[in-house]
């Protein structure tokens, strides 16, 4: 057994999953179809470089420069690549964005699609049956658990992510922000507000 | 297929329940699955279809009362079991005891994780043009393979109109079935929740989904 597992062994006992997941990684080790290290190294960059900060980075962008703005909403994955620190973005990102007329959610009805580069992986609540089930019928009432409501004549548009095309809400720039530099801005971008669950925080709203 | 997985509209799921400060991973053994999914995947085991194929046709008990991570894992399990990379013989020990199978592009080194991060490109030059332009009404067909489709219950049969036009993809219903590429048009297809859901869908909401040209007719 690799190194890494050794952490594990002061648990007295391990669940079945753990057990077989340990199995597996074991055989797949033995069989010379995966290194450990590049496990580890997968694993590092998701709980460390990969996040909903580059998201929010792009956001505040988008708040501050209406040419940058207007290129990420024609090609969201082209625009974003123009970014030195947040290049590394995927194919056919699509960015839509929210108005006092429309807003927009994201989900994935049939698995788990989130536009990973942009926001990390996603959260639990995103990848179960609830959220799931429930956008699409009935998103007001999903918006609703998350205490957000959004004005009765606003349309609701939800994006199902069925495809390998991955959607990033840009939200609108709170109230009272003129003048903030991106930094400032990027701070009051959450990730839920991204997904389109949730606003951004107001300025001076406690993080 | 019509699976569990094809979740949209269904009811009795309860509320959303949204975590805290949730961390990355809930435990060290959901980051070791992500990771040799990832890792599988780019040694070209399969294909991204095809894993959620496999995770698809978990029995529905199975799928619905397994966290997200003991899905990937048990559809790992199963998928490298059925393409012959793992034998039985290796699970029941715990170890490799049969000979490993050669992989399409060959062990993920750690040198080349960083590349693997970007998601793979999926646009393909175009077979033949485009049938829909933005603006044309299409409904979704009324088909039900018992294979992998994108095409989700709740859209077929409906009305919807073309909003985007994303160019042409690999089409998963072939991909997920290892029957080539087949790449198709893509298109953002958007329906008003009354058309869906009729007097019991909201009358400001509308829905949209990406739909290959194979799941549209003209309307």
């Amino acid at each position: 057994m690799s190194d890494h597992h050794h952490h594990h062994d002061d648990h007295s006992e391990l669940s079945e999953t753990e057990l077989r997941v340990r199995a597996l990684e074991t055989i797949l080790t033995e069989k010379g179809y995966v290194e450990p290290a590049a496990l580890d190294a997968i694993i590092q960059a998701y709980e460390t470089k990969i996040g909903p900060h580059n998201g929010a980075r792009v956001v505040a962008k988008a708040w501050s420069d209406p040419a940058f703005k207007a290129a990420l909403l024609e090609d969201g994955s082209k625009a974003i690549g123009t970014l030195g620190h947040v290049s590394r973005v995927g194919d056919h990102l699509v960015v839509i964005e929210n108005t006092p007329q429309r807003h927009n959610m994201v989900v994935c009805t049939l698995c788990s699609c989130y536009p990973w580069e942009m926001l990390g992986l996603p959260p639990v609540w995103y990848k179960a049956a609830p959220y799931r089930s429930r956008a699409v019928k009935d998103p007001r009432g999903v918006l609703a658990d998350f205490g957000v409501t959004v004005p009765k004549d606003t349309e609701i548009r939800v994006w199902d992510s069925t495809a390998e095309t991955r959607f990033l809400v840009l939200p609108m720039r709170p109230e009272g922000t003129e003048g903030w530099s991106e930094e400032q801005l990027a701070g009051l971008v959450t990730r839920d507000s991204m997904i389109g669950t949730g606003f951004p925080k107001k300025p001076g709203a406690p993080s | 297929m019509n699976g569990v997985h094809d979740m949209g509209g269904m009811d009795g799921f309860g509320k959303v329940e949204p975590e805290p400060k949730e961390p990355t991973f809930h435990a060290d053994w959901e980051a070791r699955v992500l990771a040799m999914v990832r890792a599988m995947g780019a040694a070209g085991a399969f294909n991204i279809d095809t894993s959620r194929f496999y995770r698809e046709t978990l029995p529905p008990h199975v799928y619905l009362s397994s966290s997200y991570y003991q899905k990937w894992f048990l559809g790992l399990e199963e998928m490298l079991l059925a393409k012959g990379y793992i034998a039985k013989d290796d699970v029941a020990a715990g170890h490799a005891v049969q000979p490993a199978k050669p992989l399409k592009h060959g062990k993920l080194n750690v040198e080349d994780v960083e590349r693997t991060m970007v998601r793979g490109k999926f646009a393909r030059p175009a077979p033949a043009p485009a049938k829909f332009k933005i603006g044309d009404r299409v409904r979704a067909r009324n088909i039900h393979p018992a294979t992998h489709t994108r095409l989700p219950r709740y859209v077929r049969g409906h009305v919807g109109v073309v909003e985007l036009n994303h160019g042409c993809h690999v089409f998963p219903d072939s991909a997920a079935m290892e029957l080539g590429e087949n790449p198709q048009w893509l298109y953002t297809v958007v329906f008003e929740g009354r058309e869906l859901w009729g007097a019991d869908g909201d009358p400001t909401s509308k829905i949209s989904i990406d739909a290959f040209e194979p799941y549209l007719d003209p309307a």
